[in-house]
């Protein structure tokens, strides 16, 4: 049977581009977030979101604004969960408030409701752990433009049951993504290798081996990728990959996860990447 | 009195050529560089490019218009905003 109403606790970023795939494939999606200003801009770039996709994608439908105002709904109270038949979760990556979440989480929605933990490195095995529903948590971790990747990184935590995985598949069946199912230690595939490749990038830099311009030209043009370590570690956010970081060092004791201090520097000083307008690059405002 | 202010191809490139070299830390773009299939930007650019050319043109990029060969390369991205500013003068 498919899902019908999706909560997205957490509307920036990953959290406005998994409501904007949710609203581009006729799921209702109940986006919340603690502040009104988070929500105003959330719909601001979910609307133009889904706007301007059907340019990028031919197989994303045109929609009109009236059928994205009925399927979307934004709101700081964190009830409106309780109707919602999946939970997707993109809070800020700091252990003790994803914790404090999943608490009032538990409490508040219906049980067998699973949840879709979207965390860059804390363990799932650790969130479920703080609910009574340990089967029902599952790892997904999503990546920028969400309504444009047709794969994600799904994390089996230690007690996840095969019938939370089947309702994660019945989910993305409708969304049309597909699922790479990897077990859970922190940074699980992706973040525990990509981080260490933004980390060492940030070391070259500051060891001035090279201009941050040099070292994501290498990455382009002689291994092809589409971006440089630094314009992705800008994309994320510079707060975001430096807590990625601290939680991989944290977790693994491993000095090869250690941040960079230019990168801590430079987030100390407010320069978190496009999010800020300044990063590695600087960026015009829109 | 309605007073319509006069864009050049030469002006609408050039504010564009600015825009996508600062957004996406280019040494040059050519007019017709195809940003799309070159690699050059991403899909998350795509919107950008049309958020920018809608709030600096006063312009709205309608559903008929969201056909990504319109902002392909500077060449048609300004062809683009002419049409729609001549279309919203007239």
């Amino acid at each position: 049977m498919n899902i019908k109403r999706v909560a997205v606790i957490g509307v920036g970023n990953i959290g406005i581009g998994a409501m904007t795939d949710l609203v581009l494939h006729g799921i209702e999606a109940v986006g919340i977030d603690v502040t009104e200003g988070a929500l105003r801009r959330a719909e601001e770039a979910i609307m133009r979101n889904v706007r301007f996709a059907p340019a990028i994608s031919k197989s994303v439908p045109k929609l009109p604004k009236t059928r994205v105002q009925e399927l979307m709904t934004l709101s700081t109270d964190l009830t409106r969960a309780a109707s919602c038949e999946f939970i997707i979760e993109n809070v800020t990556e700091n252990w003790e408030v994803k914790k404090s979440l999943y608490e009032r989480l538990d409490a508040i929605v219906p049980e067998g409701v699973c949840f879709g933990v979207n965390t860059s490195c804390i363990s799932i095995t650790q969130v479920g752990a703080v609910t009574r529903r340990p089967q029902d948590i599952i790892g997904i971790h999503l990546m920028n433009p969400v309504y444009m990747k047709p794969t994600v990184e799904v994390i089996r935590g230690f007690h996840t049951a095969a019938r939370t995985l089947e309702t994660l598949r019945t989910l993305f069946r409708q969304l049309g993504k597909q699922a790479i199912l990897v077990e859970d230690l922190p940074g699980f595939v992706s973040n525990r290798i990509s981080h260490l490749f933004m980390n060492e990038a940030v070391f070259v830099l500051q060891d001035q081996v090279a201009t941050a311009e040099q070292i994501d030209a290498i990455f382009k043009q002689c291994f092809g990728h589409t971006m440089g370590p630094l314009e992705t570690a800008d994309l994320i956010g510079l707060d975001t990959v430096m807590r990625s970081l601290d939680v991989l060092y944290e977790s693994y004791h491993d000095s090869k996860y250690r941040c960079c201090p230019l990168l801590r520097k430079l987030v100390h000083a407010g320069h978190l990447g496009r999010k800020s307008g300044k990063g590695f690059y600087n960026y015009p405002e829109i | 009195m309605t007073t319509y202010h006069f864009r050049s191809d030469a002006d609408v490139k050039d504010t564009l050529r600015q825009f996508i070299i600062r957004s996406i830390n280019l040494p040059e773009l050519a007019d017709d560089d195809d940003l799309f299939e070159s690699g050059l930007v991403t899909s998350l650019f795509a919107i950008q490019l049309m958020t920018f050319i809608e709030k600096t043109y006063g312009i709205e990029v309608d559903s008929d218009d969201l056909d990504i060969d319109n902002f392909r390369s500077l060449n048609s991205a300004s062809a683009f905003v002419l049409k729609k500013s001549t279309a919203n003068a007239s």
